[in-house]
């Protein structure tokens, strides 16, 4: 299993049935193909449409229905679409259960940085900003390292997304949580030692007196 | 009755250095046979007001990467490396603006209020230099509203006298920057006879169209 599949599965038994959940671009999407058997969760897309349902069969795509990556998708039954403003409006006005984003940074007062890297890359923040100041919980789903450096870090050096800190940070090592103290580790992968983890990360882990080995979802085959 | 522009003639509505709003998501619900008028017309100077720059081969981003553009307001450039050159080589001014505050200040603009609050933004680099206003001892980001000499909207139907639906996702920035533009041009998946579209499915009331363009041919 590779680390966005580990990730993907680990993240998904954080959603939970009955809930309007929205899964960021890139390996947040991937969560959805992981949503245990019986979970019942309404996606969000932010581009306008609650109910978002999987990919068409070939050569019944509707160019006027995508995510939010511009693929195309479908809508389910009790589906709903609307503007950008009502589909803010459900974000920001706190309407939204759960966000996974990705992340360029994590620091160890929770802070999320996810959407430059100064004089080299500028993506934008999308709708990441408002995800952050409007989701009830965030989770950050993302890779330990960038090529080999430690994406969790003392302080963000890259502009932060929100002062908002988040809520879990699930990566193919580790869940960590944020807490007034610092950052709590949880969960350690399978095959992981909480010292593989300090060594991959640069700010001070707690390690829970609960610490345990990460659980994952074992769906076989991918359901959309 | 509004009147149904040409294909030809579409561009010659738009001219160098207007400010334009352009709908759509990633080119989804973004009127893409204007925005080929205007690379076209080899329009300069524009200053857009658009969700993202989709990629250099689609949509807005073709207006990119024929160098239509000096100004930009957007929320997303991932998807187009020749933005993020052109801002990074100082070719292009760029102001980043979250998607949701993004909406809410052509909103305000188009509904004639004074300003959005907002909490999106409070503490980062976006909130450089606007003001924060304390209500009751709570902090808001002041943002101002924003709005242009154009809107070009797409649509999946409209009638002859302008009334708009849209259609799932394609929605996105239309049916707000509609209501934002001094004049608002409209490429629609289909142009239907009045009475056919009812009055609760209208999106956009046609009051606020100044031209349509002419069905694909």
């Amino acid at each position: 299993m590779n680390a966005k599949e580990l990730i993907a599965r680990r993240v998904a038994l954080e959603i939970k049935s009955g809930t309007l959940v929205n899964l960021g671009i890139g390996l947040p999407t991937w969560v959805a193909n992981f949503i245990p058997e019986g979970v019942s969760v309404t996606l969000d897309s932010e581009n306008g449409l609650v109910g978002m349902g999987g990919k068409p069969p070939s050569g019944l795509e509707n160019w006027n229905l995508t995510d939010a990556g511009a693929s195309p998708v479908t809508a389910l039954p009790g589906a709903a679409a609307f503007d950008s403003s009502v589909s803010f409006g459900l974000i920001r006005g706190g309407h939204l259960d759960v966000t996974v984003l990705g992340g360029l940074q994590v620091d160890s007062e929770g802070h999320l940085a996810n959407w430059m890297v100064p004089g080299k890359m500028v993506p934008g923040m999308g709708g990441a900003m408002d995800l952050l100041n409007g989701a009830r919980r965030v989770i950050i789903a993302m890779q330990h390292t960038a090529q080999g450096a430690p994406k969790i870090v003392k302080k963000c050096t890259f502009p932060l997304t929100s002062i908002r800190v988040v809520d879990l940070i699930v990566t193919e090592l580790a869940v960590i949580q944020p807490s007034a103290a610092g950052l709590v580790l949880l969960e350690y992968a399978p095959g992981v030692s909480v010292a593989d983890i300090r060594q991959a990360t640069e700010a001070p882990l707690i390690v829970s007196e609960n610490v345990r080995e990460m659980k994952l979802v074992q769906n076989e085959v991918p359901v959309v | 009755m509004k009147p149904v522009c040409k294909m030809t003639q579409v561009a010659d509505l738009i001219p160098d250095g207007a400010t334009v709003l352009i709908a759509g998501f990633l080119g989804v619900g973004a009127p893409l046979r204007i925005i080929d008028a205007l690379v076209a017309a080899g329009r300069k100077n524009l200053t857009l007001i658009v969700n993202d720059t989709a990629r250099p081969d689609l949509g807005v981003g073709k207006l990119i990467a024929a160098r239509a553009v000096k100004k930009l307001y957007a929320s997303h450039i991932g998807t187009n490396p020749e933005t993020q050159r052109q801002m990074l080589a100082g070719e292009l001014d760029v102001e980043l603006v979250p998607q949701g505050t993004l909406v809410e200040r052509i909103r305000a603009h188009g509904f004639g209020l004074g300003g959005v609050l907002t909490k999106t933004g409070l503490g980062t680099v976006v909130a450089e230099k606007k003001r924060i206003i304390d209500i009751n001892g709570e902090s808001w980001l002041l943002d101002l509203p924003l709005g242009a000499d154009f809107a070009l909207i797409h649509a999946h139907k409209a009638d002859y006298v302008g009334n708009l639906t849209y259609q799932y996702t394609a929605d996105n920035f239309n049916t707000i920057m509609a209501m934002a533009g001094k004049k608002v041009i409209v490429e629609a998946d289909e142009i239907v006879a009045v009475g056919e579209i009812a009055p609760d499915d209208v999106k956009t009331p046609g009051v606020v169209v100044d031209y349509l363009l002419e069905s694909r041919a």
